[in-house]
């Protein structure tokens, strides 16, 4: 069905090249992993993982991703729908910083967060004096993963709050609906999808995460040290399979997210369609819209 | 935009409140903390620290990476998506997800993927060890692994708009009797331009800014294979605050200025699939 089909000869080669580009790139490099995490079998792979510190260090990283992904669901939901519905001073800018974090490199972001929370700083002797000091600690963890991920929700929910017509969330309130009533029954099933694919791309941003995490964290053993931190660590120490095994594990756990994620997001297709309906039972506008057929442009 | 009628002006002014405080916390504070870092000592202790002979091969390496790898990604991110969007073949959906998976690996395994294979002790690194070519702890690693990283970007950008740009007039093209390359140059490429523009300003930032695949590739030796990013670590890891602040604060300056190109050039690729 294809159109640019460059001359069958010339076409092929391209496609040729470009196959074995991502061949040299992406899965001689996997592949390079997996036949070395398989190095010592099965029974060296799950000896790796037992070792209390690789393991410490995958709980630590699970937990950590958990906690920042749920942080950056609610307030991420919370964000999205103040920019959407409301209109306040400083709107424009507070838009336009919610990409900053994907925009500034990740040590870069842990650095910001020691300059103002760090121990050198007068806020950070405050936090340190309540006992809650940023670096080296676990909830100075969770702070740089949270962000580092901050944009996920809240890029994920704008466009499907822009769809979603307020005059909906009015109707049910209007026909009796209690205002939480309104947000559970209405808002939130149709923007469900959205926060779905935020929290789960930032969880799985928040395993892989490095940058920001080994900046604030160093790399105290059992204590601060993250599963990406760890791999680091013991590649250094010239402990290649160590690190293969606990790789293997987050790449896994990555992939698996992934595949979730495309499910999300192709559920994400059905949701809004179902509100066209709600939306023609509710509101008139779009009764009255239904009864005049508009012409498409192509067709006048 | 309407403001719904059934909140009250308490929980409106609330969760404005709340949004403000969440930015102020995560983003405005860490950026203002980080500049007033940057600058504390006055713009000459500023320059100074950003002209240090490691900063500045630093940033040039830097530099050097982005350019190579942006070239590279932007050339095989096209011919790929249009191989993935306009032609139908077996494992086609297979090669998607390949094309996603930089995404999901973590960037630190991502270099040490790399060093697996291409390090003294690697499949190929052998090889290349015999003709005397060095790929880990040099640049060649660096650029793999930045290119590595930052794959999807260009993909996904130009698979979007060639999706939605149809084929209609590379089909009235072809029809009218211009070539494939012609067909390329004159209708696909215009058509997708915005698109990849986007892709390559992506390309860009990450590539600017990546910092865990090339410091486990490049084995981070001062004024050799250390990029800008390794250097604001490594300033800080020494104690020299300020050197490091002002590093990070002109890449910081840096991605301000692409993500304000990036949101010109999303306003122009909307107005250009709403018809011009």
């Amino acid at each position: 069905m294809g159109h640019l089909k460059i001359a069958h000869l010339s076409w092929r080669l391209l496609a040729t090249i470009v196959v074995s580009y991502i061949f040299v790139l992406v899965l001689l490099p996997m592949g390079a992993l997996l036949s070395n995490s398989m190095a010592g079998g099965w029974g060296g792979f799950l000896e790796d993982l037992s070792q209390p510190v690789a393991r410490k260090a995958l709980q630590l990283t699970f937990e950590v991703a958990l906690i920042g992904a749920l942080v950056n669901g609610v307030f991420g939901l919370l964000t999205a729908y103040v920019l959407v519905r409301f209109e306040f001073p400083g709107k424009g800018l507070l838009n336009a910083l919610v990409d900053l974090p994907f925009a500034i490199p990740t040590n870069v972001s842990g650095l910001m967060l020691l300059a103002v929370y760090g121990g050198g700083s007068p806020l950070g002797k405050v936090l340190e004096g309540l006992g809650l000091p940023l670096a080296y600690s676990i909830p100075g963890v969770v702070v740089a993963v949270i962000l580092v991920t901050f944009p996920f929700t809240i890029r994920a929910l704008q466009p499907l709050l822009e769809e979603l017509d307020p005059d909906i969330e009015a109707a049910a309130y209007i026909l009796g609906a209690s205002r939480w009533k309104t947000f559970w029954k209405v808002t939130f099933p149709s923007l469900l999808p959205g926060v779905l694919s935020g929290v789960t791309l930032a969880f799985s941003r928040g395993l892989a995460e490095f940058g920001a995490v080994v900046v604030v964290a160093g790399n105290i053993p059992m204590k601060t040290q993250l599963a990406a931190v760890y791999i680091y660590g013991e590649m250094e120490s010239y402990n290649a399979r160590g690190a293969t095994s606990i790789s293997i594990v987050l790449v896994a756990a990555a992939i698996v997210l992934l595949v979730l994620l495309n499910l999300v997001s192709s559920k994400q297709r059905l949701t809004i369609p179902r509100f066209g309906l709600l939306r023609k039972i509710f509101v008139k506008g779009e009764v009255k819209e239904h009864g005049n057929p508009v012409i498409p442009v192509q067709d006048r | 935009m309407a403001t719904p009628s059934y909140q009250s002006k308490t929980a409106k002014f609330t969760m404005i409140g709340i949004v403000f405080l969440y930015f102020t916390v995560f983003i405005i504070l860490p950026i203002g903390g980080m500049f007033a870092g940057a600058f504390a000592k006055g713009l000459p202790a500023f320059w100074r620290e950003l002209t240090r002979p490691e900063a500045v091969h630093a940033i040039s390496l830097t530099f050097i990476i982005t350019a190579i790898v942006t070239v590279l990604n932007a050339v095989f991110g096209t011919v790929l998506a249009i191989l993935l969007v306009r032609h139908h073949f077996p494992g086609a959906a297979l090669l998607k997800g390949i094309v996603d998976l930089p995404f999901a690996v973590s960037p630190v395994i991502a270099g040490f993927m790399l060093i697996l294979l291409y390090g003294p002790k690697g499949l190929l690194g052998v090889f290349f060890d015999a003709w005397g070519i060095k790929i880990v702890y040099a640049l060649p690693g660096m650029i793999l692994a930045t290119l590595f990283v930052t794959l999807p970007f260009v993909v996904k950008e130009v698979s979007l708009v060639l999706q939605e740009i149809g084929t209609e007039q590379e089909q009235a093209a072809t029809i009218l009797g211009a070539g494939p390359w012609r067909t390329f140059w004159r209708i696909t490429l215009p058509g997708i331009r915005w698109g990849l523009l986007y892709g390559i300003t992506l390309t860009v930032a990450r590539s600017l800014g990546e910092f865990g695949a090339v410091l486990v590739v490049s084995g981070n030796i001062i004024n050799r294979t250390q990029t800008a990013t390794m250097d604001i670590y490594q300033a800080y890891s020494d104690y020299n605050e300020l050197g490091s602040y002002a590093v990070a604060a002109l890449l910081a300056i840096i991605s301000f200025a692409i993500l304000f190109s990036l949101e010109l050039i999303k306003k122009k690729k909307e107005a250009a699939s709403n018809g011009n």
